[in-house]
């Protein structure tokens, strides 16, 4: 059957192939695109919070340690639902203090223990990364990750 | 050596080569971290040294690609290079932004996406640095002799700088950054650098085998429009939890799981042309690194990718150790495979030499690939355990599982070390003296 394929015709199928299934995928995520920003993601606003906790988030590389949404490093624990972990859904104000209570603790120093940079955050730069976490914790992500343990 | 030009390839492999060592020191070290997490936590903490590691490995990855490309397309394309003077330069701006970019990780300057933490002024150098490269190449083949393995390349090296430019896209809405962050880095390892890894071991059988072209860049057609009617849609496995529709699971799943055919067509293709031989190639180190391309890839990127890329599957193991072994096999398999294997042959005839050091190359190859097997198993382990108490079960804290996990992470530490070795074994069979063969082979034929 391979030897009945000319090279012509394998060349033609690759290159109309090609194009075809990327021009699916191009039209599905646009699609996908329009159903984050109305539908998995419209549930709370992007904030100037949590615009500038997200800055935060990058600014100190904290997705080579930590996972969101399951990417990243995997060597700390996944922040997607981190919010949700520390009881925000139901006590915002309580989550937001013990999240930056653990920030401004760190690094514990325990021996054999994995450790976490203190990164001097200020006050609002701390809020800030809460306000994204909250932000994170309330996309529709399909009932990722199956527990609170993330 | 046909063209004088090729001679540009040199510099290329050397700077890739010194990036690899740094690679995988710095694995090293963070294995370390794992085991004994103290250890430089506050002078250079884990998000560093991880970011050091991944960015080393895709640099050095790029490099190789780029020096293999200025190797073979003047063979290709029967003319000399359009401009040395252009390579060089493209070179010399790739080297200071990778060294920018190491340098300022280690003071803290970084931007924080995952892989695409290289500064601003980084990522604009790369693109610059693209752009003479395409522009480079592709006068030449312009001028020369159009080949099918010249168009793949081309195309995949095309596809690697236009979508590398969705690095420069960083939205405020954590779902759709992601979205268009896997056009990068999916779109790129599992789309168009398939591309240019069949174009270069298509190159590679052709040299080493003797085989008729025509089979050949028949073959060649035949595999990249598998990888890309697959990979582009397969895209959809990471579009399962970050927002996106729930059709991606569906369409994820399918498409995905066919992502095993390329490199399984590749191992086919690979074994197929040596078996018909017409040419006893004297460099059989090359062929080795070939031939285990095709193989580790297939286990590495093919099997290790589909055992967790069924959505149903991946709802538990998502963002584990399971991903992390996969990751660690589908890159050494796939891509430093490939560019060990094409420096293994281009080496010889860029030093003017006859194939040398061959036993201790090959012996390098099967250190290597046992130490990466091993520590796909061991994180493979670790990742199986972390899934069920974690996932499964989850009554435990992430922190808690981790110490389940120990004993892997010193398993991985061990075989770490292992591939460090290997590494510094191929480093001293290309660069160390040539030493006359400790085996010699009857009947091979003096390089042309």
């Amino acid at each position: 059957m391979f030897d009945a394929l000319t090279k012509s015709a394998a060349r033609n199928i690759f290159y109309g192939g090609s194009l075809a299934f990327l021009l699916i995928f191009v039209s599905l995520t646009a699609q996908s695109h329009m159903y984050v920003v109305n539908n998995s993601t419209a549930k709370a606003p992007i904030t100037d919070g949590v615009v500038l906790g997200k800055h935060v988030w990058e600014k100190n590389a904290c997705i080579n340690c930590h996972t969101i949404l399951g990417e990243g490093a995997y060597y700390a624990p996944e922040l997607g639902n981190v919010f949700v972990r520390y009881g925000g859904d139901k006590d915002p104000a309580g989550a937001r203090e013990a999240i930056k209570t653990w920030m401004k603790a760190q690094p514990t120093r325990i021996e054999g223990r994995r450790q976490m940079p203190q990164f001097n955050l200020s006050d609002k730069e701390l809020d800030g990364l809460v306000d994204f976490f909250a932000w994170v914790s309330k996309i529709d992500t399909q009932n990722w990750p199956p527990n609170v343990k993330g | 050596m046909k063209y004088e030009s090729q001679k540009v390839a040199l510099a290329y492999f050397i700077v890739a080569l010194a990036l690899f060592a740094v690679q995988v020191t710095v694995g090293l070290v963070a294995g370390y971290v794992y085991v004994a997490p103290n250890f430089l936590s506050e002078l250079l903490p884990f998000n560093i040294l991880r970011m050091l590691h991944t960015n080393s490995l895709i640099v050095w990855l790029l490099l190789g690609f780029f020096g293999a490309a200025y190797y073979l397309i003047p063979e290709e394309s029967e003319t000399e290079i359009h401009s040395v003077k252009l390579a060089y330069i493209q070179l010399a701006i790739l080297v200071v932004g990778a060294l920018g970019a190491v340098i300022g990780y280690v003071f803290r300057i970084h931007e924080g996406r995952e892989f695409l933490e290289q500064p601003l002024w980084v990522k604009l150098g790369i693109v610059v640095g693209a752009l003479i490269f395409l522009f480079n190449v592709s006068m030449t083949v312009l001028k020369g002799r159009k080949t099918a393995i010249t168009n793949v390349l081309l195309l995949g090296l095309w596809g690697i700088a236009i979508f590398f430019l969705f690095s420069l896209y960083n939205p405020s809405n954590l779902s759709v950054d992601k979205m268009y962050w896997w056009y990068v880095v999916h779109l790129w390892v599992e789309g168009v650098w398939e591309l240019v890894m069949a174009a270069i071991l298509a190159f590679l059988m052709l040299k080493m085998t003797g085989v008729d072209r025509e089979v050949i860049e028949k073959w060649l057609y035949a595999i990249v429009a598998l990888s890309l009617f697959t990979g582009l849609l397969g895209t959809g496995h990471h579009y399962y939890w970050i927002g996106t529709p729930s059709y991606w699971q569906w369409i994820g799943s399918i498409f995905s799981s066919l992502e095993v055919l390329p490199f399984f067509a590749m191992v086919l293709f690979t074994f197929n042309m040596v078996w018909k031989r017409r040419r006893e190639h004297p460099n059989n180190a090359a062929l080795l690194w070939a031939l285990g391309c095709a193989v580790l890839a297939f286990f590495g990127a093919g099997v290790w990718g589909f055992m967790h890329t069924l959505h149903g599957v991946n709802y538990y193991t998502h963002g584990t150790q399971v991903t992390a072994a996969h990751g660690h096999l589908a890159f050494f398999g796939a891509y430093v495979s490939l560019n060990l294997a094409v420096m293994t042959y281009a080496m010889p005839y860029l030093l003017g030499r006859q194939p040398y050091n061959q036993v201790l190359n090959m012996l390098s190859f099967w250190v290597m690939s046992s130490a990466m097997a091993f520590m796909t198993f061991t994180l493979t382990f670790a990742g199986v355990v972390q899934t069920h108490l974690q996932r499964v079960l989850g009554q435990l804290d992430f922190m808690q599982v981790q110490e389940q996990m120990t004993l892997f992470y010193v398993l991985r530490l061990g075989s770490g070390l292992v591939v460090v070795i290997g590494a510094l074994m191929y480093l001293w069979s290309i660069f160390g003296p040539a030493k006359p063969e400790l085996i010699t082979r009857e009947g091979a034929a003096p390089a042309e």
